[in-house]
């Protein structure tokens, strides 16, 4: 099967009003006929459900949660970017475009990103319409700050909260649908599995997680806005629910997998306490914007941070990259990090971390201002070390925070299943190897708001297909799987926990497929997973019953599906023989140590193919045609 | 360090539930009370015995998920800290520690420490929104907002709904959730189209839940873990009344 990003033609600037029109419409009177099944809540699912509710399709959105709110781009600190150009700085649609793709270390489609740049500046509109109360200046007009890897501020945000703020605004636009009878929601409802009919995407198995009832739906699309799987590092800054059963399931009924190695370590979170540890926290990256990082200049050195003298101190981002400073995108200052820890600088207990300091940013603005700033981010910092970061500089260090990788879309947000669409973090469009900071909410609005509101009608308007109900023999034979599946992981009675096979996983994957790679390494991963994967099922304790609340049998099916994409990953980070973006595989580094990338055999999206259960994955190519910008060296010198 | 838990056990909605006594070592100081609850569960599943169910996902204080009252207190002693940032320094070794789930007749309980919250999903329903579809917006910057509105509005608008400000209540009350949505709008341009509406119905969603009526103690400012302050209460009652009396 050739993979076509059905990436219109023309120049880049028109080819999304092109391909708005070239779109075939839904009569307005039929649009209630349709049935959508969207799957998440978060930006992306909550924005789709609303915007295609308003339209008058009927949607059925489902979540793992109690309530939509809850879904993880709540926790969205930073920022959401926007090519406004308010602060009259040099911004500009094409500027956004060019530092996403840039930021992505050309690995991203043109097309894709420039549409997102030019539907940023109706998502900032939309958002302040519905009341979203973002930061503002004394005359009452936006406030902006930057962000790393780019020059110009074109960030909106709510103090250290824009993404539970946008999360609210979608939530509420989800509300008002709900309460016109246009989206059933389905709150802690587990999606399991995909149907398959006649080769189109028309429903999904779930489970009741209050009642262990497994259900069947039936729809004319089925949406996923799951969200990334950057669980499968264990440690990461994901809430713990989070993963990537929804994705893998769609991807084994043969949805394609493009770039699962695509994986974002962010700089600044809070390092590893000890090993009773579930979960890293972020601090946002516009903490950047005001605290400079460094480490003692003497190794192993322990002395308190304010008590070592500034000609002690290496504040080696500002050293090796004077243009960005501080601000360089992420995978390089996690790289720098990692690196000086590596050599013996590192601070802490541990050894992982160094230092955010805010001691200049306090003398130069005055803590007040700083406390505007960053004050809840500061609290919490202080709440989980016990550290007050007005006084001592913070310890950060590198954690698993976001996936580029995901199953793969076309230029409509459809994966390679007719009618199976997947949003958000879930696909793999935007971001290429590297995602810039705020450019998550971005995309995750965009999608739902802008875009898929558009893409599926065509679907709907081209590719008719015939009514199915849940009595359709395929919903039988994938329910029969499901609760197979459910059946296995209770009958094995071992003894170890299921979070003890997911830490392990976890640990695996980050010292092997983490921060940086080598074929050794991803060679020892793609040996020690079928191994651990067995253990699993011969050993695995999952407690209680199927139809009953059991969060112990929640987690093994999570992690029983972690321990077989944990693969797929792999194969990807050993395929690329390149290093680009948050990939770097040692083999591929130049004299200074940054990412050399391989273009002339690289530039392609890798989408891998399930062949079924034990068997390598078949890789599809989709090569990535550059029109607009010229394939530069990333430099952020 | 060394603890004895006392948990509520409740084996589903029906069930009479009780507290269980449970021993716990080798806690350590730097873990999060529910990192200290993982542990002791883990140790649970590794005798094949159900482990306690409670509820918790992003662990960084926002999504409101986590819900759980300790020793009397929602979200356990620390001020403005939900229970899955509060962390074991709060406790000393051989502290005796008892754990209950929200309590109030509109959040039933499920299982063990998970409680129904969709009261709260039903109340924002009937109107914690601007009625706007997508694609209607003019430019942001068309609508200026002062910058003390704007702060005003996110101070409300920051409430995770997690509903400890019910649970600390002997009401049960749920005025405080109420107020910080109908606060944002009330102090936003935007939010005056829909101003009498909307609290007028969401009140009337939020009396139909069957939470009770608030009698001025404040202790859901107090266990508020985002500090929403009782402000908001005072300004939905002026409203409530406003809009009652020109609504007929």
């Amino acid at each position: 099967m050739t993979l076509d990003s059905k990436v219109p033609s023309g120049p880049l600037a028109d080819k999304w009003d092109k391909h708005r029109f070239d779109l075939k419409l839904v009569n307005p009177a039929n649009k209630r006929k349709f049935r959508v099944l969207i799957v998440g809540s978060g930006l992306a699912g909550a924005s789709a459900a609303a915007s295609l509710a308003e339209l008058g399709y009927d949607v059925d959105c489902f979540c793992y949660q109690d309530s939509p709110r809850r879904a993880h781009s709540i926790a969205a600190q930073g920022g959401i970017n926007a090519s406004k150009n308010y602060q009259n700085d040099g911004d500009s649609d094409f500027r956004l475009f060019y530092d996403t793709i840039k930021g992505g270390d050309f690995r991203s489609r043109e097309a894709n990103v420039y549409r997102l740049a030019q539907v940023s500046t109706h998502i900032i509109d939309q958002c302040v319409a519905q009341g979203v109360p973002f930061a503002r200046e004394y005359g009452g007009t936006l406030a902006n700050r930057s962000f790393g890897g780019v020059l110009v501020s074109r960030t909106f945000y709510a103090r250290g909260a824009t993404g539970q703020q946008l999360l609210l605004g979608a939530y509420g636009a989800l509300n008002r649908q709900i309460h016109a009878g246009k989206v059933t929601m389905h709150n802690r409802c587990e999606m399991l599995d995909l149907v398959l009919v006649d080769g189109h995407a028309r429903g999904i198995i779930t489970r009741d997680m209050v009642t262990g009832k497994i259900e069947r739906w039936a729809g004319d699309a089925v949406v996923l806005g799951t969200g990334g799987y950057g669980n499968i590092f264990f440690l990461s800054t994901n809430a713990v629910g989070c993963n990537v059963t929804a994705s893998f399931r769609a991807y084994k009924r043969g949805a394609y997998m493009a770039n699962p190695c695509f994986t974002q370590i962010h700089p600044t979170c809070i390092p590893v306490a000890g090993e009773h540890q579930s979960k890293l926290t972020l601090m946002s990256e516009s903490l950047r914007n005001d605290g400079r990082i460094w480490v003692p200049k003497k190794k192993k050195d322990t002395r308190p941070a304010p008590s070592i003298p500034e000609d002690e101190r290496d504040y080696y981002l500002e050293r090796i990259y004077p243009t960005f400073g501080n601000l360089v995108p992420r995978d390089i200052a996690s790289r720098a990090a990692k690196n000086v820890c590596d050599d013996g600088y590192g601070i802490g207990m541990s050894g992982l971390g160094v230092y955010l300091d805010f001691a200049d940013a306090i003398q130069r603005l005055g803590r007040d201002v700083i406390s505007q700033r960053y004050g809840n981010l500061f609290d919490m910092y202080e709440r989980i070390t016990g550290e007050d970061p007005y006084k001592v500089p913070m310890r950060i260090y590198p954690a698993s925070h976001y996936t580029m990788g995901g199953l793969w879309v076309d230029y409509n947000l459809m994966s390679n299943i007719p009618g199976l669409h997947v949003i958000g973090e879930a696909n793999f469009s935007d971001h290429g190897a590297n995602r810039l900071g705020a450019s998550a909410l971005m995309q995750g609005l965009a999608d739902g708001y802008f875009v898929l509101p558009y893409t599926i009608g065509n679907y709907f308007a081209t590719e008719h297909q015939e009514q199915v109900t849940t009595d359709h023999p395929a919903f039988g034979e994938v329910e029969a799987e499901v609760k197979g599946q459910i059946d296995r992981l209770l009958a094995v009675k071992g003894k170890r926990t299921p979070a003890s096979f997911h830490k392990e996983l976890g640990k695996l994957m980050w010292d092997h497929c983490g921060m940086s790679r080598n074929a050794k390494g991803l060679e020892q991963v793609l040996q020690r997973i079928p191994e651990l994967r067995q253990e699993f099922w011969e050993n695995v304790s999952v407690t209680g019953a199927g139809m009953e609340l059991n969060q112990c049998l929640e987690r093994a099916g999570r992690v029983a599906d972690f321990l077989e994409f944990g693969e797929v990953m792999a194969h990807d980070a050993l395929g690329r023989g390149e290093s680009c973006g948050a990939h770097l595989r040692e083999e591929y580094v130049s004299e200074d140590g940054e990412a050399k990338r391989d273009d002339d055999n690289y530039c392609y999206v890798a989408a891998w193919e399930y062949q079924g259960d034990g068997k390598e994955p078949a890789l599809h190519k989709e090569e990535l045609v550059f029109e607009n910008v010229e394939l530069t060296t990333r430099s952020y010198k | 360090m060394k603890l004895t838990l006392h948990i509520w056990r409740q084996k589903d909605a029906q069930d009479k539930g009780g507290m269980v006594r449970y021993e716990v070592d080798g806690v350590s100081e730097h873990s999060s009370f529910l990192e200290m609850l993982d542990v002791l569960n883990d140790g649970l599943i590794e005798k094949g015995q159900d482990p306690v169910a409670f509820d918790s996902d992003c662990r960084e204080g926002i999504c409101g998920m986590c819900s759980l009252v300790i020793n009397g207190r929602p979200h356990g002693p620390w001020t403005a800290t939900t229970v899955c940032q509060l962390h074991m320094r709060a406790y000393r070794d051989g502290d005796t520690i008892y754990i209950e789930p929200w309590r109030a007749k509109s959040f039933p309980v499920l299982k063990d420490l998970i409680v129904d919250r969709s009261s709260f999903d039903r109340i924002q329903q009937a109107g914690g929104y601007v009625s706007v579809n997508t694609g209607n917006a003019v430019d942001a910057n068309c609508l200026p907002i002062g910058k003390p509105a704007a702060d005003q509005a996110f101070d409300a608008a920051h409430c995770i709904g997690c509903g400890a400000c019910v649970a600390a209540c002997k009401n049960a009350s749920a005025m405080l959730f109420v107020s910080a949505k109908v606060g944002q709008f009330a102090v936003l341009p935007q939010g005056q189209t829909e101003r009498k509406e909307r609290v007028l119905s969401m009140v009337e969603q939020m009396d139909k839940e069957g939470f009770g009526n608030c009698t001025n103690q404040y202790e859901c400012e107090a266990a508020c873990p985002k500090e929403i302050s009782a402000d908001f209460m005072r300004m939905m009652n002026l409203d409530y009344f406003k809009s009652s009396a020109t609504t007929s």
